[in-house]
């Protein structure tokens, strides 16, 4: 039986759930343990954050043990920014030591973003080179060098893509790319212009990839309309439909509202083919994740056997 | 061509102090054609320290040679030196290391900011193309570098971040993979977007230290 949860759970045919958590800017763990109280049981597995936007946060390897501490199926995340192929290779080792059983690989927001924008940047390896290491490292017991090991790291392989991003027929080869090179499971940015997504899906589906990894689409509840508005405008890879905008414009109550929307966004997301599960991203509303997975209908979570 | 962009005339106004004698150096290659360290922009040089170190009675004085980085065309700035205690060069990195190299016991002051490798776009407009990663896969990438033009030298195509042909960093950056995208596919070639490109060997970069090159039947017997 497969160590990861979320990788049960999606074998099991479930809809699954995953959710962010991000790791604070301070050495804090009482305050990780709080949000991992906060979520238990709303979501199958808690992506933790890599110095998301290039901002240093602490450790997702450390807030991730924190979470398991707590009982919760932690992914982690790994980008290639800060790490060469020495470190990235270390440090899958030690997750998979730490019994972690998930990794999420993603190339990185670029440190001009962040609060160390005079960093030198990494990027030894891409995200496919960086998930194709991972496999080859658990199927082959190999390192880059092609040197072997003697335990192999037992992870469940993880990547993203970005349905919203250009050149949008790109979007679905490299999806193709990175499920060649081991992804298993893919969770995408968050959706909040549904007829790209149907697009990229439909495309996903003619090329047989929802069969090969899972697909969890990414959802986000936008607290505040200038904040949707400001996404629209200037996050690059993003697209934000101008009616969620107004929504929360018109709206009396901000939130309820931002909740109604992703709700129904939940409900739009399950009829789409091929899609397999959310992953919803509250960044810093981390609060509001138990309301959300209730309404949409998903709650309780199923519980898998443990070996 | 090496493109390099003049320091600020304060910075090398605090570079200079303490020194009564300089020689300003321009160079006649590369940043001659940027019009940043040639014959003119080393006389304005001299002209602009002449001023600014006036009352601390510095000399200045000028000449250019028609490349600094090679010790031949050093040469004819021999006799010159012994009146001079400070030489500012007006070259790249590698015209300025040449200079200190020739001459063991002078100091020279770095005038230029050594930005890139690339070339004039439109008229002073510079812009970087080649990384000197050593080891060139442009026939895989249509012709445009993305180790030198993508903000994060990725190989396997376009980050997350790219849309409308802009890079995430900025929207005055272009993507260089969506450059590379449009080009393939009017190539025909847009099946080199769907290999996997394993990891570079950095090693034939910079990363593997200083690096050298021999031609073969160029270097004199006996040697090498
Ligand atoms: S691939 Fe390497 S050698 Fe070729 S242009 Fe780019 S940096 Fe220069
Ligand atoms: S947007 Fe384009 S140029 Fe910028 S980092 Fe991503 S792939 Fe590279």
């Amino acid at each position: 039986m497969a160590r990861s949860k979320l990788e049960r759970i999606l074998q099991s045919g479930s809809f699954a759930v995953t959710a962010e958590v991000g790791p604070p800017k301070s050495c804090n763990a009482a305050f990780v343990r709080k949000k991992g109280n906060l979520l238990r049981g709303y979501a199958d597995a808690f992506n933790v954050t890599d110095n998301q936007t290039a901002i240093v946060r602490m450790s997702s390897i450390a807030a991730g043990i924190v979470l398991q501490q707590e009982g919760l199926e932690p992914v982690i995340q790994m980008t290639c920014r800060d790490r060469n192929r020495i470190a990235l290779q270390s440090d899958v080792l030690g997750v998979a030591a730490l019994g972690i059983p998930n990794i999420l690989c993603l190339t990185g927001d670029h440190q001009s973003f962040g609060n160390h924008p005079e960093a030198k940047n990494v990027f030894d390896l891409d995200s496919i080179q960086l998930i194709h290491t991972v496999r080859t490292m658990r199927d082959e017991g190999r390192f880059i060098c092609g040197e072997e090991m003697k335990v192999r790291p037992d992870v469940f392989i993880g990547c993203v893509e970005n349905p919203f991003a250009d050149p949008f027929p790109f979007r679905v080869t490299r999806l193709k790319k990175k499920i060649e090179a081991g992804a298993q499971f893919v969770q995408t940015q968050c959706v909040l212009e549904m007829e790209r997504f149907r697009r990229f899906m439909e495309m996903v589906c003619e090329q047989g990839l929802h069969e090969r990894a899972a697909v969890l689409a990414g959802v986000m509840p936008i607290k505040s309309a200038r904040m949707a508005r400001y996404m629209q405008k200037n996050v690059a890879g993003m697209m934000v439909a101008d009616d969620i905008c107004e929504r929360l414009e018109k709206a009396q109550d901000v939130q309820e509202e931002a909740i109604n929307i992703v709700v129904e966004q939940i409900a739009q997301i399950r009829e789409i083919p091929g899609v397999r599960g959310i992953h919803i991203m509250a960044v810093a509303w981390e609060e509001v994740v138990p309301e959300i997975v209730r309404r949409a209908g998903l709650y309780p979570r199923p519980v898998t056997e443990i070996e | 061509m090496i493109v390099g962009e003049l320091k600020p005339v304060e910075e090398i106004v605090a570079k200079v102090k303490g020194y009564s004698r300089i020689l300003v150096v321009g160079c006649g290659g590369c940043v001659t054609v940027c019009q940043t360290g040639g014959a003119r922009e080393a006389e304005t040089m001299a002209h602009l320290l002449g001023m600014a170190l006036r009352d601390l009675h510095v000399s200045l004085d000028w000449t250019c040679v028609a490349r600094q980085c090679e010790f031949e065309l050093l040469e004819e700035l021999k006799p010159r030196l012994a009146s001079f205690d400070a030489i500012l060069s007006l070259a790249c990195g590698v015209g300025v290391q040449a200079v200190a190299e020739f001459f063991p016991s002078s100091p020279v002051i770095p005038g230029l900011n050594t930005t890139f490798m690339g070339m004039p776009v439109r008229h002073g407009r510079f812009e970087e193309r080649c990384q000197a990663c050593g080891d060139c896969i442009l026939d895989l990438t249509a012709g445009i570098c993305p180790v030198a033009r993508c903000s994060k030298s990725l190989l396997n195509g376009p980050c997350g971040g790219s849309q409308n042909g802009k890079c995430e960093i900025s929207a005055e950056v272009e993507c260089a993979w969506h450059l590379i995208y449009e080009r393939l596919e009017r190539l025909g070639r847009l099946d080199n977007l769907e290999r996997l490109v394993l990891p570079k060997n950095w090693a034939k970069s910079r990363d593997g230290g200083p690096r050298r090159m021999v031609r073969e039947g160029l270097v004199p017997d006996g040697e090498e």
